[in-house]
């Protein structure tokens, strides 16, 4: 790897992150008066009265220097952020945003992270043994049902999924992370719970990848089968586990990785509305919480962790990348 | 099979060989089966029933359904058949126009970097880049705490502005392609000018690849639309599809076992996204043949 490669990487990372603190910070800003009084006026005027209304009002003006001219504003907005300073929640003032985030964010990494990866992998072998012409037919027959299945949004499967699974026939419980009254610990016990509640989010995540790593897959795959070193690989005797493994796969997942960096985004997105249909305790939940109370700093600090995670994980696969094809890093 | 592409020609009847070529593009037919069959919906539906019946308390609350109520009511006294057939059009109309201004947009930033490249190429790329890096859903989340009250045009609008990042990739990376062929060539030898170039004889050979993109945006909006209507942040008084199921949710419709208040909103955006989702793949499969073998 060539350093200019990795400060290039580096670089797009933090731009990555300032350019969605200052969106952050001009929508908030381009709204008419005072944003914070505005808020708090919005949640008094729904019938809810504020604890601390003046005590929240003081800090927050405190905390972004209202008084001051708006670069100065933007410039301790930046700093705070960047120090994991998000503020405090408002209904559960003077909570830290960063500590709640903190507790749920283990749930959202964790579900998201073995979901992603079963569905990537699986989905790319899928995908590479529907273009070769060794596949059984009866295998290929599902493959129009994984397409399908990876039409439909995270959530809508979510629903389905909790539907046929949950709630009519009751084989799995209807949301939550664990059962109430488990301590959760490293034995059997806690972690077979764990895994009980993660089951279904899960499922809904990698049956809707699926079908779009497999798809990927197939078009990559059938565009490396036509090429002439494979055609040369035949000629020369090579196993057909061989030639599909080493020379097919190997090249065709080159793209895959490239999708995989690229859609990050969207799958983190997708992955919250999961976890709101299935009441995961991850962020995902947190964040429909504090949009239902209107707690405009928890969603707004949420926003900028989901941001940063993403963009972390683009600049390790970005790293990780020249690995695979050493041909990416002399560009 | 011994070679590595093999090509396989349907034998037999000439008749028989043509229904097998139209047979190869059967997605892109289903897929404009099931997304013509709901624009119909959207289009009929309201000269068979009265939408007004959308309209909270204009029914019986929470009833099942019956032969008055052919999909029953909901827990708001709303006839749910009514609904359905208010929220498929603003739904479909949502998308379509989110998609028409991301598709254009992206469009022009991705015929604009490929064909003069450059500076101009580096900083629509970067700026490609970073926002495709950006969840969507943290963007639309921010703007739509701060706007509060949202119209379904105006929603369009908002998830418009981050739908533009694919086309404009994908028509890029064709355009880097189709600059270098031989009638651009001939074109730029002839004396024809950069701007003319790029619109007469580049942006033709876009189109199928346009169509594709702008499938896939209109998709995408609509599952933009979807994320924010499933934590409450749609059109609070138009029906939407997203907002049915939202509200169904709200009031715990699947612990009260009515299944006809949340099933019918999914079922139609199943299918919504289904078809669109079988035309992109017949576009893709026009265009590049290689994909076609096989399903």
């Amino acid at each position: 790897m060539t350093w200019g490669y990795f400060f290039k990487r580096v670089g797009l990372f933090f731009v990555v992150v300032l350019t969605a603190m200052t969106v952050n910070f001009i929508i908030a800003h381009s709204v008419p008066g005072d944003p914070i009084g505005g808020v708090i006026s919005q949640m008094t005027s729904r019938g809810g009265a504020v604890e601390n209304a003046d005590e929240i009002i003081a800090s927050y003006r405190q905390r972004f220097g209202l008084d001051q001219p708006i670069l100065i504003q933007y410039v301790v907005y930046v700093w705070n952020t960047l120090q994991f300073d998000l503020g405090t929640s408002i209904i559960y003032f003077p909570q830290s945003v960063t500590g709640s985030i903190v507790a749920a964010l283990p749930w959202t990494i964790g579900l998201l992270l073995v979901a992603t990866v079963i569905a990537f992998s699986c989905g790319s072998v899928i995908g590479a043994m529907l273009a070769w012409s060794g596949t059984p037919r009866l295998a290929r027959a599902l493959a129009p049902l994984l397409m399908i299945f990876s039409s439909i949004p995270y959530y809508l499967l979510a629903l389905i999924l909790l539907y046929v699974f949950a709630v009519w026939p009751n084989w799995f419980p209807l949301g939550g992370g664990y059962s109430s009254g488990t301590v959760i610990g490293f034995n059997p016990a806690s972690l077979l719970d764990l895994a009980y509640h993660a089951v279904l989010p899960a499922l809904s995540i990698v049956l809707a990848g699926l079908g779009f790593w497999a798809l990927g897959m197939r078009g990559a795959m059938i565009n490396v089968l036509g090429e002439d070193y494979l055609t040369l690989a035949e000629g020369e005797g090579l196993s057909r586990r061989r030639i599909f493994l080493a020379y097919g796969m190997r090249n065709a997942m080159l793209p895959q990785v490239t999708n995989l960096a690229l859609s990050l985004g969207t799958i983190a997105s997708g992955s919250v509305l999961v976890e709101v249909a299935f009441g995961y305790p991850g962020i995902g939940f947190l964040l429909y919480d504090a949009l239902r109370a209107s707690d405009y700093f928890m969603i707004q600090g949420i926003c900028f962790v989901l941001v940063l995670t993403v963009a972390l994980a683009v600049l390790v696969l970005d790293l990780i990348y020249p690995l695979i094809d050493p041909r990416i890093a002399h560009r | 099979m011994s070679t590595a592409t093999p090509i396989t020609r349907p034998r037999g009847h000439a008749v028989l060989r043509g229904l097998a070529e139209l047979g190869s593009n059967v997605k892109l037919t289903s897929g404009l089966v099931l997304v013509l069959s709901l624009v119909a919906l959207a289009v009929i539906g309201p000269l068979l029933v009265d939408t007004e019946m959308a309209r909270p308390i204009s029914a019986p609350t929470n009833r099942p359904p019956s032969p008055d109520y052919l999909l029953g009511t909901d827990g708001g006294g709303r006839d749910l058949l009514a609904v359905i057939i208010a929220s498929t059009p603003q739904t479909l109309r949502l998308g379509l126009l989110a998609g028409l201004i991301g598709t254009v947009g992206g469009t022009f930033l991705g015929l604009v970097a490929g064909f003069f490249g450059g500076w101009l190429d580096r900083i629509i790329s970067t700026a490609t880049d970073v926002v495709l890096t950006i969840p969507p859903l943290a963007i639309l989340l921010i703007v739509a705490a701060s706007v509060r009250s949202v119209s379904v045009e105006m929603m369009a609008f908002i998830i418009a502005a981050l739908a533009w990042m694919h086309p404009a990739r994908s028509i890029r990376a064709q355009v880097l392609s189709l600059r270098e062929r031989a009638y651009v060539e001939i074109a730029r030898i002839s004396g024809m000018g950069d701007l003319r170039i790029a619109l007469f004889e580049v942006l033709p050979n876009l189109l199928p690849l346009i169509m594709s993109s702008f499938v896939a945006a209109v998709s995408g909006a609509i599952l933009a639309a979807l994320g924010l209507e499933a934590l409450g942040f749609g059109p609070q008084d138009t029906p939407t599809l997203g907002m049915t199921v939202y509200w169904s949710l709200l009031y715990g419709a699947f612990g009260r076992n009515m299944w006809w208040w949340w099933a019918p909103p999914i079922v139609i955006l199943a299918i919504l996204f289904i078809g669109l989702f079988l035309i992109s793949v017949g576009l893709d499969e026009a265009v590049n043949p290689r994909l076609r073998r096989q399903a």
